[in-house]
């Protein structure tokens, strides 16, 4: 069987221009390329240079990711306005806070309205956030009003999500947009229209209607699959198909199904951010990220893998031919050669998914030869940021105030946010594991998401013992006193919002600046490969983080837009890119990045006990 | 290590609700779900779940939903591996121990006899107080608003002897602090070991015993809470607000003595929900990243002689305490101390030995600071228990000194020389009267550190207005007689003074800003003839505060053009409030009680409100704690008139104001009095007399009702109807 590295191994050479951003093919006068060594052609036919092309290219990077993310959120508002208005669908609202809190932003007045009437209006709310043409969009209001206001003044606050990842392919097609720096600023646009309108919608309503997470005991890697039980493994995004299997695989119809067919039970695994959905909200096993789909099929002992929309390798039916499993696609949007489908969102969704569990189970008596890894490890996991808010002081004090405590007094320096994909490229999940592990023994929280998460938790990083082994002494101390790890799983890819959520909050709690650049913290995917990462990383960085990525990015082909994204751009918004293949060094920049910003917050040496006169306790605020 | 605290803390909390849930339903099925609950004489309801869920819990019954909510709070114990956090947990479970306890001591209050004493303090060998009432917690809650009290230790268990016990309780008092003591270690505790000691406890010395149960512990949480809900301004739910009141304002901390089991481990996550943190003697473990409470959660094992420093330290609060040099402890928690005849080594003044104390100013050269002298027999001298005649004459110098600063100093002894522990002191001006115990003269005290107290107090406090100070102490007759004279000529003076000032002879008034950081909405505007309303403070006072302190709560107040004089609004006064209520307030009459009265902080000494059949008043003391006839008590009254919101009706007042030409101007004046509970009554006897007089209505004291004839509003409308008091002949006040 032929797997992911076999197949980039076969890619070697990588094509230069490529990996360099600087080849064109955004119309038929040529594919174009710009050589890199000043010897060959400077300008495409049309007459683009390098920053121009690597601009577009690096553009449309974003403008992809931000409609994956955003297309997403629109099938769970959907999904939303379907369990408000048809109670037969199977979908319903789990949490009634959150769908308060959300209909609060989106300004919703609850009146006497019943809990389904207030669900059909947010959803609604939420889908006219997508073809919105003017205003701007309601979630932006969660970041602070410094940020809020630095947005305006560059104009680039999102009006409609589909609206600026349009008007960004419009800019790249040919002969448009013709200023990179201008260019960028629409790609800002459309980034925050992801991380804070797409994105956000997704995981505010996912949280809606399945309940946002807390804190959650799991395990993680290919030994989680089932020697005895009927394996059922989900793989791609969206949890609103795998909230279905969920419960189709609970029902005891389907046990008794599963017995007569001589399994033990059902064990439902997740892959990918499917994966991390299922865990955060059921503490379901992850069985692996991204490079591990097809492992797991190899294990011979997966009765059927159940995908959805994105990351889902086109080599999973050859993959599955090799043994008995069952490939089913269930998104309209993302079918298979070779693959069964069931849609998913056709008429019953709890219908569909039975039928798929019936035919995993149907299945399992076909098992040839099976050869599961005994690797596994316990995790913890679901740090939303309303669980990091309970964490932090209960139903009465719960707040980030004593995050910001103790940032300020110096036993956490500052905290990372490492998310992203898995690439091939680099020896497997090291440099998460690497990148994550250097944080942490420099006092650095860490908050992650995605398939970095994946990795992460297959190292261990998620049981709260880690502290003491790995972490460095303040942060262990912190560790302790809340009894959490010192690496937080927050979610999926789409939960990068709930960083940007939490930062926001960070802010508000105070002693750290007024705006999410003032904060010491940083971004980082060590791994990356997908379109979304760029999307994510752009969100970040015009939110004003500074964000590191790993294995290169297609932009040095330009040494003019380099500076540009990796210098310039933090005086126009705060935050920069920057890219380090070395998972040790790349840590290094983000120490000194977050040092930089302690010492501009004036808490970079220890601070001195202050003891309270009277006069003194009546200036604090109560 | 916090992790087994947690798991401490939870499992107790699990216990004390499991033994509310039986209590409550052994105490309902004996007396009924409408048997009444309350802490007598308070208005908050049951404190926690009043303040803190906003629950008016009234009867056996309505505990049922306290303790659904505590159940709901209730979370798992952590696990051994791979544990989910448990901080936000564990405070959880330390509030849900907090509303078992409230359950716990709510039944309690429905037995009979009572297991509590309800008074200051212990007495007849009965040692345990329960809940503070709302009297004590207004006296004392001005305390901890004005700063003589920055907090509270609450202290379990048992120390490891009764001379520690002691050194601890005096070291707090040394510091301020109360010393709030509950839960003992197998039935003893640390109000055990001071009663063995003979130590003086209750209210008066800050030497608080609660209650031996361990679920006594609520009274000094319900405590905060009501000071809160009093003096910070948070209404009952507002549990965000009082939790961050209490953790910055009021400066407490939990102290353990010997072993701390699960259910003083939940009392303690109960009390870092406020910001207080734990300090334990015996080695618990630590929790020491900030957050929740200032600094650190849980220190421990600490040596019982480092215990209070080291809390103080946690807790990150500075006292600031200027040495006095003699041998005895001193600080305001000594001031409740009496000294009984019989422990009296020497006794000075009083009512049949002539005494006075004085303060009078002289040149920079006429001053050596800091001389102290005796005239006549030092303690030594005399025969134990003997009396002398005493006269305090104390000569300041200093170029900022002013003749009217004199009274305010000379007002001071009676607190300063009170602050001795075993050292009594009574009276004033020439109705002075000091109990010297035998205990102090044991220790050394001689006469002359009467004066070596002055010397260092005065200094510290009121440095500003002075550089020298020197102390002369007279014993003998001859000296006090001769002196007794001239002092009492310049008592005279100074009364005259001040009687002779009005409203309209000064431009200038004084704000008093001193209980903002409590009532953030309210001002005080002292007037010659209306002084402040918590009675500590008249314009002279505030013109000195000012004097010594410019950037202080007491500011001058131009008054600016007069736009009513009747009613006391003034163009200058208008913008100055407005300005420091944070524009709550645009209008204020500072003598009618109905049109935009003043507001008040809730340290009021008296409240005043209509009675409108009556076409009259009432006034009422903050000591009375029976019903009124307007249907209130003084505690629900205060909660309606304090918080610096204007009510119109009620207003909040000094003793002093009642006998002002100014009082209630614009509705008639003090002749709208019908009603006032007798004591104050009886105190006020020679002002309402006088008011009498003055305004020719014969035995006026007389038609004033009491609460011995009427405790309604008819039986005070019947009674003034009998007597035909003026009231009724005057303008309808509608």
């Amino acid at each position: 069987m032929e797997t992911v590295w076999d197949r980039s191994e076969q890619q070697e050479p990588r094509c230069g221009f490529g990996e360099m951003g600087i080849c064109c093919r955004m119309c038929h006068m040529g594919p174009c390329r710009i050589d890199p060594f000043g010897q060959g052609a400077k300008l495409g036919v049309c007459g683009a240079n390098a920053e121009l092309i690597v601009a577009r290219n690096f553009c449309r990077m974003v403008a992809g990711g931000a409609a994956a993310h955003s297309d997403h959120g629109r099938s769970v508002a959907r999904t939303l306005l379907l369990a408000a208005k048809n109670p037969e669908s199977g979908y319903a609202v789990k949490d009634g806070n959150k769908l308060a809190k959300v209909a609060g932003i989106l300004g919703i007045d609850p009146g006497n309205k019943t809990k389904e009437e207030i669900a059909a209006a947010v959803a609604e709310k939420a889908l006219s956030e997508f073809g919105r043409q003017e205003g701007e969009l309601s979630f932006i209001k969660q970041a602070p009003e410094a940020r809020q206001a630095l947005w305006r003044g560059l104009n680039i606050v999102p009006r409609g999500i589909d609206r600026e990842i349009v008007e960004m392919m419009h800019r790249t097609t040919m002969g448009v947009d013709q200023e990179h720096k201008n260019l960028m600023l629409h790609a800002s646009r459309t980034a925050l229209a992801d991380g804070w309108g797409g994105s956000m919608i997704a995981t505010e309503l996912q949280d809606v209607l399945f309940g946002t997470p807390s804190p959650v005991r799991g395990q993680v890697n290919l030994g989680v699959l089932s020697e005895t039980d009927v394996n059922v493994v989900v793989h791609g995004h969206e949890p609103v198909l795998s909230e279905m299997l969920v419960l189709a695989a609970r029902d005891p119809d389907m046990l008794k199904l599963a017995e007569s067919q001589g399994a033990s039970g059902i064990n439902l695994a997740g892959i990918c951010c499917t994966a991390n959905e299922v865990l955060l909200r059921h503490g379901l096993p992850i069985a692996g990220n991204i490079l591990q789909q097809e492992l797991a099929v190899a294990t011979g002992a997966v009765d059927a893998m159940v995908v959805d929309v994105q990351c889902i390798m086109p080599s999973l039916p050859s993959a599955s031919k090799c043994f008995h499993t069952h490939l089913i696609t269930t998104s309209p949007k993302g079918k298979i050669e070779g693959a069964r489908h069931y849609d998913i969102e056709a008429e019953n969704a709890l219908h569909s998914a039975r039928e798929i569990v019936r035919e995993a189970i149907l299945n399992f008596p076909n098992r040839g030869n099976t050869e599961i890894p005994q690797e596994k490890m316990d995790l913890v996991a679901g740090f939303s940021h309303e669980a990091i808010h309970y964490m932090l002081g209960g139903r009465f004090r719960g707040s980030y105030a004593p995050l910001n405590d103790n940032i300020i007094n110096g036993r956490i320096k500052g905290v990372a946010g490492v998310v992203g994909c898995c690439n091939p490229k680099v020896p497997y999940d090291r440099e998460h594991v690497d990148l994550v592990g250097e944080l942490i023994a420099n006092d650095i929280l860490v908050v992650q998401t995605g398939c970095s998460a994946i990795s992460c938790a297959k190292a261990g990083f998620l049981v709260p013992d880690t502290a003491h082994k790995v972490a460095g002494k303040g942060l262990t101390e912190v560790c302790e006193a809340v009894g959490m790890p010192p690496v937080l799983h927050s979610g999926s890819c789409v939960d990068n919002s709930r960083i940007l959520v939490a930062l926001s909050e960070m802010v508000k709690a105070g002693g750290l600046g007024s705006d999410i650049s003032d904060l010491p913290v940083a971004g980082a995917a060590p791994e990356w490969m997908s379109e979304k990462a760029i999307s994510i990383g752009h969100y970040f960085v015009s939110s004003g983080v500074f964000t590191v990525f790993g294995v290169g990015l297609p932009v040095s082909g330009s040494e003019t837009f380099a500076r540009h994204i990796f210098e310039e751009f933090e005086a126009i918004l705060g935050g920069k890119w920057a890219v380090e293949p070395d998972a040790g060094k790349m840590a290094g920049l983000i120490i000194d990045h977050i040092n930089g910003k302690r010492e501009k917050l004036g808490i970079g040496k220890a601070r001195e006990r202050v003891l309270f006169d009277m006069e003194m306790r009546r200036n604090l605020a109560v | 290590m916090s992790k087994i605290i947690a798991t401490k803390a939870i499992r107790g909390a699990h216990e004390l609700v499991k033994r509310a849930e039986k209590e409550l339903a052994q105490a309902v099925e004996e007396k009924g779900p409408d048997t009444r609950v309350e802490f007598p004489n308070t208005a908050y309801y049951l404190p926690i779940s009043h303040g803190i869920l906003g629950l008016n819990i009234e009867t056996l019954g309505g505990l049922h939903e306290l303790l659904a909510e505590a159940k709901k709070l209730l979370p798992p114990i952590p696990g051994d591996t791979l544990w989910l956090p448990y901080l936000g947990n564990t405070l959880d479970a330390g509030m849900a121990a907090l509303f078992a306890d409230e359950i716990i001591e709510a039944i309690k209050y429905t037995q009979d006899p009572l297991p509590y004493l309800t008074e200051l303090n212990p007495s007849d060998g009965r040692l345990w107080l329960g809940a503070a009432n709302d009297v004590i917690l207004r006296e004392r809650g001005i305390e901890f608003v004005d700063g003589t009290a920055p907090g509270f230790a609450a202290c379990v268990g048992c120390c490891p002897s009764n001379e520690i016990a002691v050194s601890v309780a005096r070291e707090l008092q040394e510091k301020n602090l109360y010393v709030f003591m509950s839960a003992g270690n197998d039935g003893r505790s640390m109000a055990h070991q001071l009663e063995e000691e003979g130590i003086e406890m209750g209210w008066e010395t800050r030497l608080v015993p609660f209650g031996e149960d361990v679920t006594a512990t609520i009274h000094a949480l319900g405590f905060a809470t009501r000071a809160a809900l009093s003096f910070g301004g948070a209404r009952p739910g507002d549990y965000d607000r009082i939790l961050r009141y209490n953790k910055n304002r009021v400066f407490a901390f939990v102290l353990a003595f010997g072993p701390v089991d699960d259910l003083k481990h939940a009392q303690a996550a109960g009390a870092i929900n406020f910001g207080f943190p734990a300090i334990a003697e015996t080695d618990i473990g630590r929790i020491l990243p900030s957050g929740i409470c200032t600094y650190e959660h849980v220190v421990s094992p600490v040596e019982p002689d480092k215990i209070v420093a080291k809390a103080i330290e946690v807790r990150g609060l500075k006292v600031t305490v200027s040495k006095v040099p003699i041998p005895v402890p001193y600080g305001p928690a000594f001031q409740g101390e009496r000294v009984r005849a019989k422990d009296t080594s020497a006794e000075l003044g009083g009512s049949t030995l002539p005494g006075f104390e004085f303060v009078t100013s002289k040149d920079l050269d006429e001053v050596e600071d800091g001389r102290i002298e005796v005239i006549g027999p030092e303690i030594d001298d005399i025969e134990e228990g003997a009396s002398l005649p005493v006269g305090i004459w104390v000569e300041v110098a200093g170029r900022e000194m002013q003749e009217d600063f004199e009274p305010i100093l000379e007002r001071q002894i009676h607190d300063l020389i009170n602050g001795a522990h075993s050292i009594f002191h009574m009276g004033q001006r020439d109705i002075n009267w000091i109990r010297i115990s035998r205990e102090a003269k044991e220790k050394g005290f001689k006469f002359k550190h009467l004066g070596s107290i002055l010397h260092a107090k005065l200094h510290g406090e009121y440095g500003k207005v002075f550089d020298k100070l020197q102390v002369k102490i007279y014993t003998r007759e001859k000296e006090v007689l001769e002196l007794l004279d001239q002092v009492r000529a310049v008592y005279r003076q100074r009364d005259a003074r001040l009687a002779d000032m009005t409203d309209e002879s000064v431009e200038t008034y004084y704000s008093c800003a001193l209980c903002q950081s409590f009532a953030p909405n309210h001002v005080c505007i002292i007037t010659p003839e209306r002084s402040g309303l918590c009675g500590s403070y008249n314009w002279l006072d505030g013109k000195a505060a000012h004097k010594i302190n410019p950037t202080g709560p007491n500011q001058p107040v131009n008054k600016g053009a007069v736009i009513d004089p009747v009613k006391g609004q003034w163009q200058g006064v208008n913008e100055f409030v407005y300005n420091s209520s944070h524009k709550s307030l645009e209008i204020f009459n500072a003598y009618s009680i109905i049109e935009y009265p003043m507001t008040s902080c809730g340290c009021f000494e008296c409240i005043s409100c209509l009675l409108p059949s009556t076409n009259g008043i009432m006034v009422v003391y903050r000591e009375f704690p029976d019903m009124t006839p307007v249907g209130m008590k003084f505690s629900t009254l205060a909660g309606t008139v304090g918080g610096g919101v204007q009510t119109p009706g009620f207003i909040g007042h000094s003793k002093h104001y009642i006998g002002s030409r100014k009082f209630i101007l614009p509705e008639g004046g003090a002749g709208r009095i019908v009603w006032m509970n007798s004591r104050l009554k009886e105190e006020m006897a020679p002002v309402l007399k006088k008011i009498g007089e003055e305004k020719g209505i014969e035995d006026f004291y007389g038609m004033i009702a009491d609460e011995t004839v009427a405790t309604t509003e008819e039986e005070v409308l019947e009674y003034i109807t009998k007597v035909n008091h003026p009231a009724l002949a005057m303008p309808s006040l509608f």
